[in-house]
């Protein structure tokens, strides 16, 4: 079967990153892009004022199965997934139990369903409790590509030391939820006024900020790759661009190419405003969205 | 008073405020009455409904309702059991359906009360939620120092004490100031909540608060503050925030001492400061009931202008 994907704007990831042009797929492949004279025998599909792009990936999706299927199973989150242009989703490990294992890894590799591709990330921890190494090797054998306890930090710094230098040795992505629970304990909302006028426990930035400092020390002096989650102060995105450029990450650099750092920016600065009814975790912090908003 | 509910002072206007307090008067004066109670609310019903523990409030909740011949149920639900919002919602839309005129209710959570007052058609009183909003308390400190002094604009109040964790402050914060008073804070920096300076309230030095005062306000400390590593040693707190007579006397000579209770005598306020020709506590806690009753009768009665069935 043929099919024409007409006069869309293409994001191409190799070439020019948007421009009007058809896409023709044959036998599910792509077979050619730009102007496609395709003859008759095609179903034609006009995209005009659509984007076009290559399946995307979603590094953070929370799928809850097994365990917590009344918020999200994995049918549910792959057809969201798709409904918005995402052919590939991260399951992030807040199971129950918690992907901790190979088998239940495999579980969840093998329940993906036909809607999108599913890679599971593994726990850091056992239980995602912070307290013993998760088995990364058996997880990796199931298909896990990254480890995480999101939802937490593992809040040893020993522990998260070893778990990077054992996750560098199985080529393993860390994914770091920054936030150190002695600072964020029982916070409902951003540290600030509102929070004082509702009377409602605050969360300052500095939780996340020392994980992301101490973090990313961590893992230049390990050498594995780490990805910071849901980064949402400004004074965390100072330690993570800096990373690039400091001596510590020069020093390290024996590891090979490529940096040890990546970041992740908030996804809920897509959603929709007013700012106020996005309820996400970590919150939404104003002056950062600026701060996005006005490239220094 | 503007719409069903008493949530907070915070969006109170400064009207709304001085009929309460205004109809309070009158109702102080029943209770001394040989038969404190008169007929103004027959027929109405009153749920108290409590999340927390509370001896005076809901006594004195209680009581304002009986005295205005209100038929009362005592709600006293297991903090443990139900601090979810869905729980309460449950809860709300049973009350609901069983018809009662004004609920009454204190919550560790805040935002409670608003929540309960979205799920019934029935008035809701907050009677305390979490560290939000305590405003009859807020109400009887007016009363109470609208009474002794006379006026309320132009007063020099300071709160001194664990700001963060207070109800009351705040709403003593919002009361005082749109009856035009200057309010100032102290307290351990621990215990002061970030950009409390938006509300208006300063916040200074101890002594910067208490200096010239017309009114200082004593908060309680609860005791968990110093295992929560708050603070270092209530002792401590006791010699640098702690009411005595030395510190008292940096304030106006007529100024007025009061706390919201239960006080911790020798900790946030010596027993001489307490017990002293200066302090209104107990007169705190029987405005309070006034204050409720006013309350009550305007959210359930027939509004401010039908005094008749008080007589």
């Amino acid at each position: 079967m043929t099919l024409l994907i007409e006069g869309g704007r293409i994001v191409d990831t190799v070439g020019q990153v948007l421009r009007r042009g058809d896409v023709l797929v044959k036998d599910g492949r792509i077979a050619a892009v730009g102007k496609v004279d395709a003859g008759d025998d095609v179903r034609v599909l006009p995209a005009e004022g659509l984007l076009v792009a290559p399946g995307l990936i979603d590094l953070h999706t929370h799928l809850r199965e097994p365990g917590f299927e009344a918020k999200e199973t994995i049918l549910t989150g792959t057809r969201a997934a798709i409904k918005g242009g995402f052919t590939c989703v991260l399951a992030m490990p807040n199971t129950r139990p918690a992907i901790d294992s190979g088998a239940v890894a495999a579980y969840v590799a093998r329940a993906a369903s036909d809607w999108a591709r599913v890679i599971p990330v593994g726990a850091v921890t056992r239980g995602r409790e912070g307290r013993e190494l998760s088995p990364m090797g058996e997880l990796k054998e199931a298909g896990v590509l990254a480890v995480s306890d999101d939802g937490r930090s593992v809040a040893a710094a020993g522990l998260m030391r070893n778990a990077m230098r054992y996750a560098r040795m199985l080529d393993l992505l860390v994914i770091s939820h920054c936030e150190d629970e002695t600072l964020s304990a029982g916070g409902a909302m951003n540290e600030g006024y509102t929070a004082t006028r509702l009377g409602l426990p605050g969360i300052p930035a500095a939780a996340e900020e020392v994980m992301v400092a101490r973090d990313i020390i961590l893992a230049g002096e390990t050498g594995c790759r780490l990805h910071i989650a849901h980064v949402s102060t400004a004074g965390s995105v100072g330690p993570v661009d800096n990373t690039l450029n400091t001596p510590l990450v020069k020093l390290k650099n024996r590891f090979g190419p490529g940096l040890p750092t990546r970041v992740a920016k908030l996804p809920a600065l897509v959603a929709p405003a007013p700012l106020n009814s996005v309820k996400v975790c970590p919150a939404v912090k104003v002056p950062f969205v600026t701060m996005l908003k006005t490239p220094s | 008073m503007q719409g069903k509910d008493l949530l907070g002072l915070e969006d109170m206007s400064r009207a709304a405020i001085e009929e309460i307090l205004d109809t309070a008067g009158p109702m102080r004066e029943i209770m001394h009455r040989g038969i404190k109670k008169v007929p103004a609310l027959r027929g109405r019903t009153v749920v108290t409904l409590f999340y927390e523990a509370s001896t005076r409030t809901r006594v004195s909740f209680e009581l304002a309702a009986k005295y205005l011949s209100c038929d009362t149920v005592g709600v006293a639900a297991a903090a443990s059991s139900v601090t979810k919002g869905e729980s309460l919602k449950d809860t709300a839309r049973t009350l609901a359906a069983m018809q009662p005129d004004i609920i009454v209710l204190r919550h560790p959570r805040p935002g409670a009360a608003a929540l309960l007052a979205r799920e019934v058609p029935a008035g809701v009183v907050n009677a305390g939620d979490g560290a939000h909003e305590h405003p009859t308390q807020a109400l009887l400190d007016l009363f109470t120092v609208r009474e002794a002094k006379g006026r309320i604009e132009g007063l020099k109040v300071a709160i001194i004490g664990d700001i963060a964790h207070s109800r009351v402050a705040r709403s003593d914060i919002w009361g005082f100031s749109r009856l035009g008073a200057r309010v100032f804070l102290a307290g351990p920096a621990t215990l002061m909540p970030e950009a409390v300076e938006e509300t208006g309230a300063r916040v200074v030095p101890l002594g910067e608060a208490l200096y010239d005062a017309d009114v200082v306000i004593m908060l309680r400390l609860q005791l968990e503050r110093q295992q929560q590593g708050l603070l270092p040693d209530l002792r401590e707190y006791a010699a640098m925030f702690g009411l005595n007579r030395e510190r008292l006397a940096m304030a106006r000579p007529d100024a007025l001492v009061m706390h919201p209770g239960p006080m911790n005598r020798g900790l946030e306020i010596t027993p001489e400061v307490a017990d002293g020709p200066r302090s209104l506590v107990e007169r705190q806690v029987e405005n309070g009931v006034a204050v409720r009753m006013a309350v009550l009768y305007l959210m359930a009665g027939g509004g401010a202008k039908t005094h008749d069935a008080l007589d």
